[in-house]
């Protein structure tokens, strides 16, 4: 689906603009309505074909409803329904449009922001129209990327209008570390599409992409954690997952990703751990850490190839990397201790926790691929674990609740890895959700994105494990929730439950589905309603093999599959494992996981991670160990915690 | 006869700039005006001001409280100097640059002081403006904008 979308689109594009950029499709966001006319008015001066919002939830809802209507999103960045940089990274990250951000402001932090968060352009108001009779390349430049890191689409180059062979050239970039997997990776599917699409004419316009299903990433993370994270080259990675079609620039690029995504998190945690100590306990709010940031970085990483410096260097990765692969459940301790990187921005948390103990970051790339995580750590986990996050321990609930943590990013795309440690059925997998920069504070915080941080327990996973854990996966990010799986975690994980900005706290959530309704309800964006139900771990682990499903289904939607990195014990009482837990333990849902296009416009993997799990916190004896780890950490979640119950993880999916 | 409104409303409209009131993007303006928005300048103009007008209520409001919400008092300056500037309101954007400071430095009295500034500005150019289009309603369809010398 996913080719024949591209196909389809490429073609339409094709056959709508012989004289691109004439007739370009702009989407124009802006509450002001003067700088709306005008701005209008200057599009369509310049022969662009233009469709006015003046609200950005109107402006997502139309998005959604047709992910092709539009080539590019114009958008002003201080909005009073939703910040512009969110909507920024839910556009980069369900419909992967290039996006140009407006301000008045033209302070320099501004611009950066909008940079990290994948805007593909920043102008200052007022605009003139010479600035824009050139943002058509952003929409060239994507598409060029896009279609496939195998072949430069010099095509694409010459289709261009003369006066902008000049900017071509930026294309010659990483293509290779934009283009996203197109590849259909069903098990339905037949390989012979994807080998049909690899082998397309070079000439062709769009070239299909791999599209790195769940499936597909569980496999590479099988890979990359038999041989080792340091060992695992491209080569021997492809060998081992033996999947036809696939090569080895394919799985190169996806590890470099891999890698990436594995190094954020690390620094995540260590920048929530921080925040989480700076914070006070019940009402940190959920840090923002910079998971914009992230999504941005990550976006970046996969858009331009580029990787996030900005996000990843002023963070001081505790090895939390290092712990991959390692057996048990390492203690958040660990994690807590170093991992908590400082919040970049002040705004968002994103942080995903990392994890006591392993976890394998998948690093999403950018955007596209957010199959990956999803399917790999999820649905490692679930297969292997049972897990899946249930604190037993919390008053209520026995059923494990699974998250989901659908983070949906923003439009950085950020992939969120989810710690693949599990795939190693290592008991002690650790869930760790990367909070997403979009999600909103659970302390109600205005900020929009909040940080996501799961921190479950995973009580009994599988049976095996006796402890609870909690899985919270707060990440109330408006738009998408990914469903995070929690193996079984055995230590409570605590989360911060992300609020959706305009949500009210969930602290609520305790029932199982009934607090994600509320949430979802707040989002406008209908985005497949994450419900979040909390369920026994069976039915988690249905579920998240449901979202596997989902996954899979989008081909090129990234399933930021959260793993939720429990600590190993999995005791309930705070003491011993709030530090280990969460606090690292971010849903980042933005990263990854929806992929901006899913399939069926969907926006389908944006699983929404209903904050409920802020809601949990309340209960259960993780709460406590929440609270403490929040202590710890500066003051994760304590409310996301919610009842672990209502971790449950809607996944939505949109079909 | 005509020539004289011509040059007449040129004149007004060179004054403008001259004093100040008014900057490049207001040519921008009156160059987006063709066939297809004949009346473009004037409707955004009065766009802005209705609009506007809720704007200065709100800071106006939040001035008196006390302690003075910095914050926001920032955070409606700057949606009231996008518009400003989109217009090409150039004094009143200087203004609104003056009061922003002030907000960020915590200076109430200054924020109050600039804001006077600010609805002076304000409802002076909105006269002149006025003034200008009527004028330029009777002169007939305007021609094509021309930068003042």
């Amino acid at each position: 689906m996913v080719v024949e979308e591209i196909r389809g689109k490429s073609g339409g594009e094709n056959g709508n603009y012989d004289n691109f950029p004439v007739g370009m499709r702009v989407l124009a966001v802006d509450d002001d309505p003067t700088c709306l006319r005008l701005l209008e008015t200057l599009l369509r001066k310049c022969q662009y074909h233009v469709t006015v919002k003046s609200q950005a939830r109107e402006a997502l809802q139309i998005l959604r409803e047709n992910k092709d209507r539009f080539d590019l999103v114009i958008s002003d960045v201080h909005m009073p329904d939703m910040d512009g940089f969110k909507l920024l990274e839910l556009v980069g990250l369900e419909m992967d449009l290039p996006v140009i951000m407006l301000s008045a402001n033209s302070d320099p932090k501004l611009v950066m922001k909008g940079v990290t968060h994948g805007a593909c352009d920043y102008l200052v108001k007022p605009i003139r129209i010479e600035e824009l009779r050139n943002i058509w390349q952003h929409v060239i430049r994507r598409k060029k990327f896009d279609s496939g890191k195998q072949n430069k689409c010099t095509d694409q180059i010459n289709n261009c209008q003369a006066s902008g062979q000049g900017q071509m050239s930026l294309m010659t970039g990483n293509v290779d570390q934009n283009g996203k997997f197109n590849r259909k990776r069903k098990d339905d599917d037949d390989e012979s599409e994807d080998n049909g699409d690899e082998n397309e004419d070079p000439a062709t316009q769009k070239k299909p992409r791999v599209v790195w299903s769940i499936e597909l990433h569980r496999k590479f993370v099988a890979a990359v954690n038999q041989l080792g994270i340091e060992k695992a080259v491209p080569k021997r990675i492809l060998d081992m997952m033996n999947v036809e079609g696939l090569t080895r620039e394919n799985v190169a690029s996806h590890l470099q990703k891999y890698r990436l995504y594995l190094k954020r998190i690390s620094s995540v945690a260590t920048q929530q751990a921080n925040m989480a100590a700076a914070l006070g306990i019940k009402d940190s709010p959920f840090v923002r850490m910079s998971s914009l940031d992230r999504l941005g970085d990550f976006r970046n990483l996969a858009g331009s190839g580029r990787f996030a410096n900005t996000a990843l260097s002023p963070y001081s990765a505790n090895g939390m990397l290092g712990r991959l692969n390692s057996p048990g459940g390492v203690n958040l301790h660990n994690l807590t201790s170093s991992a908590l990187i400082q919040p970049n921005h002040a705004q968002n948390l994103s942080n995903s926790m990392s994890n006591a103990g392993k976890f394998h970051p998948v690093i999403t790339p950018g955007s596209q691929n957010g199959s990956l995580f999803q399917g790999s750590l999820e649905m490692d986990q679930l297969q292997k674990n049972k897990c899946t996050t249930e604190i037993t321990n919390f008053n209520s609930m026995d059923d494990s609740r699974m998250f989901t943590a659908a983070s949906a990013f923003t439009n950085t795309g950020e992939a969120i890895g989810s710690s693949s440690n599990y795939l190693n059925g290592d008991p002690n997998n650790l869930m760790m959700l990367h909070g997403n920069s979009q999600q909103a504070l659970s302390g109600g915080f205005g900020n929009q994105s909040s940080l996501n941080m799961a921190s479950f327990n995973a009580e009994s996973l599988n049976g095996g494990v006796g402890q609870s854990s909690n899985f919270l996966d707060h990440g109330k990010f408006n738009e998408t929730w990914q469903t995070i799986q929690l193996p079984k975690v055995q230590s409570n994980t605590l989360f911060s439950a992300e609020h959706l900005q305009d949500q009210l706290p969930l602290n609520t959530v305790r029932d199982n589905n009934s607090s994600n309704s509320p949430h979802l309800q707040n989002n406008p964006l209908d985005i497949s309603s994450t419900t979040m139900a909390s369920r026994p771990l069976e039915d988690s682990r249905g579920e998240i093999q449901f979202q596997e499903g989902l996954v899979g289904q989008n081909s090129d939607t990234i399933f930021g599959s959260f793993d939720f990195n429990i600590p190993a014990n999995g005791n309930l009482p705070p003491s011993s494992k709030s530090l280990d837990q969460s606090t690292g333990i971010f849903n980042r849902k933005m990263e990854m996981v929806v992929n901006s296009r899913l399939p069926g416009g969907a926006s389908t993997l944006m699983q929404r991670n209903e904050i409920e799990q802020s809601n949990t916190d309340s209960r259960r004896s993780n709460e406590n160990f929440l609270l403490e780890q929040a202590k710890l950490q500066g003051g994760f979640v304590s409310q996301s915690y919610g009842s672990l119950d209502d971790l449950v993880n809607a996944v939505v999916k949109r079909v | 006869m005509e020539r004289n409104l011509h040059r007449q409303l040129a004149n007004m409209k060179k004054s403008l700039f001259d004093q100040g009131y008014l900057d490049e993007q207001f040519i921008q303006l009156e160059e987006l005006q063709d066939a297809a928005n004949p009346n473009f300048v004037e409707e955004v103009v009065t766009m802005y001001y209705r609009d506007s007008a809720r704007l200065i209520q709100n800071i106006d409001h939040a001035l008196e409280k006390n302690p003075l919400d910095f914050a926001k008092l920032d955070n409606y300056m700057h949606q009231f100097k996008g518009s400003s500037c989109s217009i090409g309101a150039k004094k009143l954007k200087n203004e609104c640059t003056q009061f922003k400071e002030y907000c960020e430095t915590g200076n109430g009295e200054g924020c109050k002081r600039t804001f006077q500034q600010v609805k002076k500005e304000y409802a002076a150019l909105k006269k002149k403006l006025e003034h200008y289009f009527q004028f330029a309603r009777q002169v007939g369809p305007v021609e094509k904008a021309c930068r003042p010398k």
